[in-house]
Parts: C-alpha cells; sequence; structure tokens
C-alpha cells in the first residue's frame, strides 16, 4: 500500500503538493509548524496511490513516498 | 519501496527561498541527476549572484561563488585546471541574461565542456522585483509600474534562440517546472546536459522557466498558472539545439 509521509517542519505550507494531487488528499493543516507555517498533510492515507506527483512538485523536498 | 526521497546530492540545509518558489524544484532535479549518474564526487558547481547565490549551502559537492554574471568564466577556468571535473554553473536570467551576456555567449562560442543551468523568472528576484531583460512586455515590475515598456526599454533576450546561433554550443533546450509533466522533462534535459558533458560532447545549457510568487505578487499556485499563460507564449519550450542529435 502506498504512503506518503511530510516532514512537517520543513514544509512552508506553499500548496502546490495540494494542486498536484489527483486524489485530493492533500490538504494544508489549520496547525502552525515551528516555523509558523500550516503544513501539508494527508488525512486520508488509505486513498494514496503512490504517484509521488506532491512530491514531484514539493520545493523543499518534504515529502517521502514509499510503496 | 521508497518511490521518492530526498536526493544525496542535496545537503540537510533548510532552503532559504520564498514559499513556492520553484528554485527548490530545480535544485532537486540537478541533484537527482548528479546523484544518477554518479558523479556527484566529482562534481564542482558555480554558483551565481541573486536568490541563487546561497546554492553553496544546498548541494554536497564542491562550490564556488562567482561574481556577478561571471559563473561560466569561473567554470570555464575550474573545467580546464582538471577536464575530469564535473563542472555547472547555476544562474538566474539577471545574472546570466544581463551583466553575464559577454561570459555565457563566449563560454558557448568557445565551446566549453561545461553544464549551465538557467533559471528564467522574467524579474530580479533578491534585490525586491525589479524589470530583468527577460521581463515580459507590459509585465508590471517595481521599475516597470506601467508594464515593460518596449519603445522605450527594448525587448526581452531570449536565450536559447540566440545561443542557437552560435557554432560552439552543443545542446539548447527550455523547459518549465508549472507541472508534474513538465518537471519530468525538465529533469530529463538536466539528465542530458550533464551527460553531454561526461561524454565531452561540450557547452549545453538549459532553461528553466520558474516562478517567482513574491515579487510577482502572486500565490505560489497562481504563479504557476501565471507562467504558464504568459511566459510560455513567449519563451516556448523545446530543444533549439542538439548538435548530436542525428548520430542517434
Amino acid at each position: 500500500m502506498a504512503k506518503v509521509t511530510f516532514d512537517k517542519d520543513l514544509c512552508k505550507g506553499c500548496g502546490l503538493c495540494v494542486k498536484a494531487c489527483p486524489k485530493k488528499i492533500v490538504k494544508l493543516s489549520d496547525e502552525l509548524n515551528k516555523r509558523g507555517y500550516h503544513p501539508a498533510q494527508v488525512t486520508e492515507q488509505d486513498k494514496c496511490i503512490g504517484c509521488a506527483f506532491c512530491a514531484t512538485m514539493c520545493p523543499d523536498c518534504v515529502i517521502t513516498v514509499e510503496k | 519501496m521508497v518511490v521518492f526521497e530526498k536526493p544525496n546530492a542535496l545537503t540537510e540545509n533548510t532552503l532559504h527561498y520564498c514559499p513556492g518558489c520553484t528554485h527548490g524544484i530545480i535544485h532537486r532535479l540537478v541533484a537527482e541527476a548528479l546523484d544518477e549518474l554518479g558523479v556527484t564526487g566529482r562534481t564542482i558547481g558555480v554558483a551565481s549572484v541573486g536568490c541563487s547565490v546561497f546554492t553553496y549551502n544546498y548541494f554536497n559537492c564542491d562550490m564556488v561563488q562567482a561574481a556577478h554574471g561571471r559563473a561560466p568564466a569561473v567554470a570555464t577556468g575550474v573545467k580546464r585546471s582538471d577536464a575530469n571535473n564535473i563542472v555547472f554553473t547555476y544562474q538566474g536570467d539577471g545574472d546570466l541574461a544581463a551583466i553575464g551576456t559577454a561570459e555565457t555567449v563566449h563560454s558557448a562560442a568557445r565551446g566549453e565542456n561545461i553544464t549551465v543551468i538557467f533559471v528564467n523568472n522574467a524579474i530580479y528576484g533578491m534585490t525586491g522585483g525589479q524589470m530583468a531583460p527577460t521581463t515580459l512586455p507590459g509585465q508590471k515590475t517595481q521599475t516597470s509600474p506601467y508594464g515593460r515598456d518596449v519603445q522605450t526599454v527594448g525587448y526581452p533576450v531570449k536565450v536559447c534562440e540566440m545561443l542557437s546561433q552560435v557554432d560552439g554550443a552543443t545542446y539548447l533546450e527550455r523547459v518549465a517546472v508549472n507541472n508534474v509533466a513538465n518537471v519530468k522533462k525538465a529533469k530529463a534535459a538536466i539528465k542530458k546536459a550533464f551527460q553531454n558533458q561526461i561524454e565531452g560532447k561540450g557547452f549545453s545549457l538549459v532553461e528553466v522557466l520558474s516562478t517567482c510568487p513574491t515579487n510577482w505578487g502572486l500565490a505560489p499556485e497562481k504563479a504557476l498558472e501565471w507562467l504558464e499563460e504568459n511566459m510560455l507564449p513567449y519563451y516556448p519550450l523545446g530543444v533549439y539545439k542538439d548538435k548530436y542529435a542525428e548520430e542517434k
């Protein structure tokens, strides 16, 4: 099963991964990370298909994808 | 099985770029190319002046910081001192296409066996969003508040088209990083530019159309749309020169 992991304190909350996700499961958190941004996260992990589109568009290497 | 992770050629340092700036994507593509070609250990990068001035903090290879626009000249020296080095420059449009135009054209004309990564975001980023040589006609910047008027300040410089007329250049391609498909094409182009150098084929330049959300005054995802709607028509993507294409 596909698994996507976010290093939340690296995230700047730009939202490019949110736009790239074909399953629309990447969302910005309401909470703040230690740098003061709303980090991206996946809440419905089971819907992830491991396409790595989010990681491809991430400018900050926040995302690791496993399949 | 890990299908996507941070490449080894990038350091653990956090990028200083603004949220949504596509410099980070281009850094990663260069790092992936170095890793996949297995040349990270003998690579020397040359950083430019501009937002990418701190590039030396982010790559796990030796780096040199060149004076404004002089990166291809410095790269020439580094490469000629030991041809076994893999040498690349990482330059923005304010560096490569303005103060560094002479160094760019002449390193291409000499056919130096180096790889140039040219990040074109149509504006001066670090200094606060002034008009660049690559700013589009009509584009508003800090120094063209009514839009770039080509009658007074002239037309944008199209670097790939210009260098395609230089006999010494080997490989010129323009790519963009506005969506997943284009990022994958950009990766292939950057990898080929390094492969050319490994094979001793000569001067390779990849122009990457990039965004500057902060100075364009747009949200990161809107900046990608602006790139697609405004920059792609003026700066068409594609291979502008490939000296060795016929051999395949």
